[in-house]
């Protein structure tokens, strides 16, 4: 006889993975997040701000020359009155430049604009004085080749980071790492709440429909919730697996198309970023590492889901006590926000053991590499406690389901875990 | 006897509840065993233990000779009285679920159920979605599920719910098809009418126990407590002094359809019944002379009614 627990198992996958909105949001998911990526670059592209006329009355009679003009943004030199030019309907703007602009520009400069001036043309307006404003001054002081030594003088600093922790010298990237967990983070979170409330909305609905009496007459009711939260982390998993095959895919794609570009390999921060995406033992460890917590992560806190929604009737009463398992799960998050600010920090090191926290603290800290270690004693405790929790949960599950009517409070609950 | 099911002093408590107290039942192999009892009494979690649902706090129960274990729920068919389906699931899929959860291989679920739709008038339901059922056509493809991997002990709590009388007559035939077949079957419900035409035997449960158990004819002749129906021609009076020394109780209950007199007569032991029967005959003209069989849903208010006044009186002199 097939096991019970595979067939449920099989019809909680089958049931969901089936969907058209799995499916959809599947596909759409990440096409959404390289839209957004790109949107900026994408508007820049095809959305060119047409060109403004800026007439500039110059009353210094020296800054007006030094403005260059550019596609988007024409200065010329207007000799009639403020109002005159006001009036004047060609003009998309003045520029309003008083006799002590050079020496004490705060309170001399005005600009008047037809309607709102975007951010662009004020940038350029701005940073076209502020150019001429200070060659005037350096040349005030009368020193020869001033703007060759000031060229000489300047420096751009950036280099690559080699950790020397490792047997091997890598050459990592703190601010990939910081992307990655940022990353991480987020997704175990949204992972964790949907599909832990998933697990709880599932049963809650079993059990409003009364097909779980059903259910139950054929299998043991701890079979039915640990068939229900492994057939939904399966749910969980293909998702995940197969963003990221499409990110994979997509970004094995553009990294030597990255790399070959002449303005990133002149820069090391990045070529180290891309050299840390491109090391396939990095990125596999990785993401091994991530999927076991993950899966730590939403087993855990799925089996507390399960045990709220085997006591309620509806969503709503769900609702307040599924904070219980809500708030872990944010406080988790939070203080994985500082681990990331300090991934080897002593705190850092306790909320990635305290099995509430570890998964999202270990998202924070794995992308900036993490001793074997401790990774072994988070995730030993991690499903260690799991266990023990899903045991607990079981035992609640089997009386909560067949309790109607009343809401129960937390310490009703707790005793359900006694019956025998 | 060959019991398939036995509770032996079957105890369960809940927070502040005792569900069960000291419950025992025998269910004979093969026949209709009725569990009847007012809600609330403790008949669920009877039937939850015999499903291994719960567990008993005290007490044993066995299963076709051995001590009931979680194994035995692949013998068990049960049919629970809330019951629903997956509503976003197609019928023969959801069918073929069940079926598999009992432990048949998919391609005998779905052979079996293809015949048992057939044989209910449902075929043309089998790829609809359960959302677009009624609840009747739910309540054949629940029963189907049941009975189909043909166990040997059919637990049904109010089967006919929901049924109308065409389709309530066709599911009692498939159940007493089922019982000529071999299986015993476990009956729960409210419906006296269905026990009568139904059960072979029965145990009612009250305030958590079972105050009373036996075959329904047996029953219903210890309830007729020796009262018999009486029409006649001639003078009432003439009978009553007649056959009053053999007489606990004399009730004259007016004119029949046919224009005899009638009257209701309970005697004092069942040696009664000759002596009167000739006094009678000699008073007056006997036109019809019946026991009278009380029906099972006198016994049960009568039973229930009499154990609560008792159990009142029992916990009103503790205080």
């Amino acid at each position: 006889m097939k096991s019970a627990i595979s067939i449920i198992i099989a019809r909680e996958y089958l049931e969901r993975v089936k969907r058209k909105s799995f499916i959809i949001t599947t596909l759409l998911v990440p096409l959404f997040m390289i839209l957004i990526m790109f949107a900026p670059a994408a508007i820049m592209l095809f959305d060119t701000p047409e060109s403004k006329t800026i007439a500039v009355i110059d009353d210094t009679g020296v800054v007006a020359q030094r403005l260059r003009s550019s596609d988007e943004v024409k200065f010329v030199s207007y000799s009639e009155s403020l109002d005159s030019a006001r009036t004047d309907e060609s003009i998309d703007a003045i520029l309003s430049l008083g006799p002590r602009a050079v020496e004490r520009p705060a309170g001399s400069i005005t600009l008047y604009f037809r309607g709102a001036p975007a951010l662009a043309t004020d940038t350029y307006i701005s940073s076209q004085l502020e150019t001429a404003i200070e060659d005037l001054r350096l040349e005030a002081y009368n020193i020869p080749n001033i703007k060759e030594i000031l060229k000489e003088v300047e420096v751009d600093i950036s280099y690559p980071t080699i950790r020397i922790d490792k047997e091997e010298d890598t050459s990592t990237s703190s601010g990939l790492s910081y992307i990655i967990a940022l990353m991480l983070d987020m997704i175990l979170y949204m992972f964790i709440l949907i599909y832990g409330q998933m697990v709880m909305t599932s049963i809650i609905e079993e059990k409003n429909n009364r097909v779980l009496e059903i259910v139950v007459s054929s299998v043991k009711p701890s079979s039915l919730m640990f068939g229900k939260i492994a057939g939904i982390g399966l749910v969980a998993i293909t998702q995940i697996l197969i963003w990221a095959a499409l990110i994979g895919i997509c970004s094995a794609w553009a990294t030597p198309f990255l790399a070959s570009l002449p303005a990133v390999s002149d820069e090391p921060e990045l070529m180290s970023a891309i050299g840390q995406l491109g090391d396939l033992g990095y990125v596999i460890t990785l993401f091994f590492n991530m999927i076991l917590f993950f899966i730590g992560g939403y087993l855990f806190y799925s089996s507390i889901y399960a045990a709220i929604g085997s006591a309620v009737d509806n969503v709503q009463d769900a609702s307040q006590l599924s904070s219980i398992a809500t708030m872990p799960v944010i406080i988790g998050i939070i203080a994985s926000m500082s681990v990331i600010q300090n991934p080897g920090s002593t705190m850092a090191f306790w909320i990635s053991i305290f099995p509430f926290t570890s998964p999202m603290a270990m998202m924070s800290r794995l992308p900036f590499g993490v001793p074997a270690w401790e990774i072994a004693l988070s995730l030993g405790i991690l499903y260690l406690s799991f266990i023990g929790l899903i045991w607990l949960c079981a035992k609640i599950y089997r009386v909560g389901i067949f309790m109607y009517g009343k809401k129960p409070s937390l310490v009703e609950i707790i005793r359900w875990a006694r019956y025998k | 006897m060959d019991n398939i099911l036995t509770a032996l002093n079957v105890t369960k408590d809940y927070a502040g509840h005792r569900a069960l107290d000291d419950v025992s039942i025998e269910v004979p192999r093969g026949k209709v065993y009725g569990l009847l009892g007012p809600n609330g009494a403790g008949k669920t979690t009877l039937i939850r233990i015999i499903n291994h649902i719960t567990a008993p706090d005290k007490g044993i129960v066995t299963f076709d000779g051995h001590s009931l274990t979680a194994d035995d729920i692949v013998n068990i068919g049960y049919l629970p009285e809330e019951r629903g389906l997956y509503k976003k699931m197609k019928v023969g899929d959801q069918a073929i679920f069940f079926a598999r959860l009992k432990g048949l291989s998919k391609r005998d679920a779905e052979a079996g159920l293809r015949s048992w739709f057939e044989r209910l008038n449902i075929t043309e339901w089998w790829d609809k979605k359960v959302e677009e059922l009624s609840k009747g056509m739910a309540q054949k493809v629940q029963f189907i599920v049941t009975v189909l991997h043909r166990p040997k002990l059919l637990i049904f709590d109010e089967p006919f719910s929901g049924f109308d009388p065409i389709n309530a007559g066709i599911l009692k035939r498939e159940i007493l098809k089922l019982r000529d077949e071999g299986a015993t079957v476990i009956f729960s419900t409210h419906n006296m009418g269905s026990v009568e035409e139904l059960c072979d035997e029965i145990t009612l449960i009250n305030r958590s126990r079972n105050i009373l158990s036996g075959p329904v004819r047996d029953l219903r002749e210890q309830f007729s407590d020796n009262r018999y129906s009486l029409a006649f021609v001639g003078d009432p009076d003439a009978l009553r002094r007649a056959v009053d020394p053999m007489c606990a109780s004399f009730e004259p209950a007016g004119i029949d359809a046919d224009g005899n007199a009638t009257a209701k007569i309970a005697l004092k032991g069942a040696d009664a019944l000759k002596p009167f029967v000739a006094a009678a005959n000699e008073a007056v003209i006997i036109n019809s002379f019946a026991k009278f069989m009380p029906s099972m849903d006198d016994i049960f208010v009568s039973a229930v009614e009499a154990y609560n006044k008792a159990d009142d009186a029992k916990t009103e002199e503790q205080k």
